[in-house]
């Protein structure tokens, strides 16, 4: 969806996972940008029907980039930079409780 | 400036806390910490700049001739602040805002970072959030693909990234010409801006227009229309869009002229124009009306920004939309009344200080009118197709609402939310407040300003029960749930 311009600033490379896959992100990135930068298409499941999104306004107001950060849920990707070793997996849906209990 | 980095460093009172850190937050935060006041300015981002000047002193972008000289001139205003004795914490989100209990003269503010929350006080506060886009209904602008124009600049300011493959803009107002050249700038591939602007809105327009020729948005706007007009594909007069997929976006629609036309895209950027953010304010429980010119509601501010509620001020574009020049001057003159406020600056010397800035608002507001009449956007667009979806985070669409206010009589639109759910998502209404209202007005002929807005209340962005239940309680405040 996203490439990087030609001529950027160099920065360090970091690595994080998204639903296990291993992918490099630049540091400066935040999670969404670092997603889009690596052409990936959806990050989140809706909790209504199910459906497919992305990050939509990457400024904090639209909730559409929620994804599950170090198995913490619910997180604004947009608004949170991009660390080493980061474990990011798509949110998927609405919580179930099972998965609370457990 | 003083950097906080955990939630911790925070101290327990301020003179004054500035919320959001774009022009206004940081020429509020700067002037105040010159006048002597003790200073907090809060950011949800990691870095200084709001959206406009956003990672201006961390961007990856080197050329500086992509993102335009109005850009980089963020850079002196953040050097300002980082000259401040403010304390400044990125990252930190502020999500309740209210007179404290035991002394109601004072504000208790809620505030986290790194999951970890706070509540601090404050004598005075200035609210910096800014504006939003205006929500976009098309029918498929929830598929992946579709994204704000604004999204896009934050992306390549941020990150440096720019759409990978074959992108259409779409939409009206000034920012959309601005974007299209950024982006084409960048070297994404642009096929075709998509201009909404309603034809008629130019007779209206016209009576503003001997103001706009003094105004400073004249000769950069021209150029800017020239360019973007020159190198791109640019079709005028579109009456309707679609965005299609089947699980992310593959085309899009195009009505103009009763003619219809499809074109293959994978990303779809909208935009028509920017409105003030008002879920922080309106919690705090300030005054909001509808402008009907800017076709958005704006706090009601007296001539320094005070808000409804004595002790907070809205500056910059959350006050109403001016654009990026006079949100810095607005923070300035909130900044002004704050010190005065405080005792710390007399009434003379307030207004003797604050005269030249005013001044200069002034010009910087000139041909504003004109910009606001020309890009209103289409009723088409504020009020969608009946397949359209509406609340982005509940799934409820244009045909749902109507179809409510229609048959159950629903007034406004916090009765709607009980029947519906709209606007009871993560966003609380952000993306689909002003549609709402819009659908409402539409089926029982009234105003957006009769109808009214979502009632909103604290938290204004979600906070962990872990981070709640961590705060420290009062005597009180224990006394009233133990039986």
């Amino acid at each position: 969806m996203f490439r990087p311009m030609r001529e950027t600033a160099n920065a360090a490379a970091l690595n994080f996972t998204f639903d296990g896959r291993a992918l490099k992100g630049r540091a400066g990135d935040t999670v969404a940008a670092a997603l889009l930068a690596n052409g990936i298409t959806s990050c989140r499941e809706t909790p209504v029907s199910g459906a497919p999104r992305a990050p939509y306004c990457l400024m904090g107001i639209c909730f559409d980039c929620l994804v599950v950060i170090d198995g913490v849920g619910n997180r604004q990707g947009c608004l949170v930079p991009l660390t080493d070793g980061m474990a990011i997996e798509t949110q998927h849906g609405r919580r179930h409780v099972e998965e609370v209990e457990a | 400036m003083i950097p906080l980095t955990d939630i911790g460093q925070l101290a327990e009172r301020y003179d004054l806390v500035v919320v959001g850190a774009g022009p206004a937050g940081l020429s509020a935060a700067a002037r105040a910490a010159e006048l002597g006041l003790t200073v907090l300015l809060a950011d949800e981002n990691p870095a200084p700049g709001g959206q406009i000047y956003r990672a201006v002193t961390t961007t990856p972008v080197k050329d500086r001739a992509i993102l335009g000289e109005d850009y980089w001139r963020g850079a002196d205003i953040v050097a300002r602040f980082e000259r401040s004795k403010a304390a400044y914490a990125p990252r930190c989100t502020v999500w309740a805002l209210g007179p404290d209990e035991a002394e109601p003269e004072i504000f208790e503010i809620g505030l986290s970072l790194d999951g970890k929350a706070r509540m601090i006080a404050a004598s005075q506060v200035i609210l910096a959030t800014g504006a939003q886009e205006r929500p976009f209904p098309i029918p498929g602008w929830t598929l992946p693909g579709v994204m704000t124009a604004g999204a896009a600049q934050i992306a390549l300011k941020g990150a440096g990234i720019v759409p990978s493959g074959p992108t259409v803009i779409a939409g009206c107002g000034p920012l959309l010409y601005l974007l299209a050249s950024q982006l084409a700038a960048a070297g994404a591939d642009i096929v075709a801006v998509l201009d909404t602007t309603p034809k008629r809105n130019w007779s209206k327009a016209l009576a503003a227009f001997p103001d706009f020729l003094r105004s400073p948005y004249l000769a950069k706007g021209l150029k800017l229309m020239a360019q973007t007009r020159r190198k791109l594909r640019f079709v005028s007069g579109v009456t309707g869009l679609a965005a299609k997929g089947e699980g992310m976006l593959a085309s899009v629609t195009v009505e103009r002229g009763g003619a219809s036309e499809t074109i293959t895209c994978d990303t779809l950027l909208l935009h028509q124009g920017v409105i003030p953010g008002i879920n922080l304010s309106s919690a705090a429980g300030c005054d909001h009306l509808f402008d009907a010119e800017q076709h958005c509601w704006v706090p009601r501010l007296d001539s320094w920004f005070a808000s409804s509620v004595p002790g907070i001020a809205i500056a910059g574009d959350g006050a109403g939309i001016g654009g990026a020049e006079s949100a810095a001057l607005r923070g300035e003159i909130a900044a002004f009344d704050a010190a005065r406020r405080l005792g710390r600056l007399s009434k003379p010397d307030r207004d003797q200080q604050a005269a030249p800035i005013r001044a200069e608002l002034e010009r910087r507001l000139r041909g504003r009118r004109f910009l606001d009449l020309l890009y209103k956007p289409a009723l088409q667009f504020l009020a969608p197709k009946d397949e359209t979806i509406v609340c982005r985070c509940e799934e409820v669409t244009a045909g749902q609402i109507r179809d409510t206010a229609l048959r159950l009589g629903v007034t406004g639109p916090n009765q709607m939310k009980a029947f519906l759910r709209c606007g009871m998502g993560p966003c609380q209404g952000r993306l689909c407040g002003p549609t709402v209202v819009e659908l409402i007005s539409e089926v029982r002929g009234t105003s957006p300003a009769e109808t009214g807005y979502y009632r909103l209340r604290p938290p204004v962005k979600p906070v962990t029960l872990t981070e709640l239940a961590a705060l420290p309680q009062t005597d009180a405040s224990v006394k009233a749930v133990v039986r």
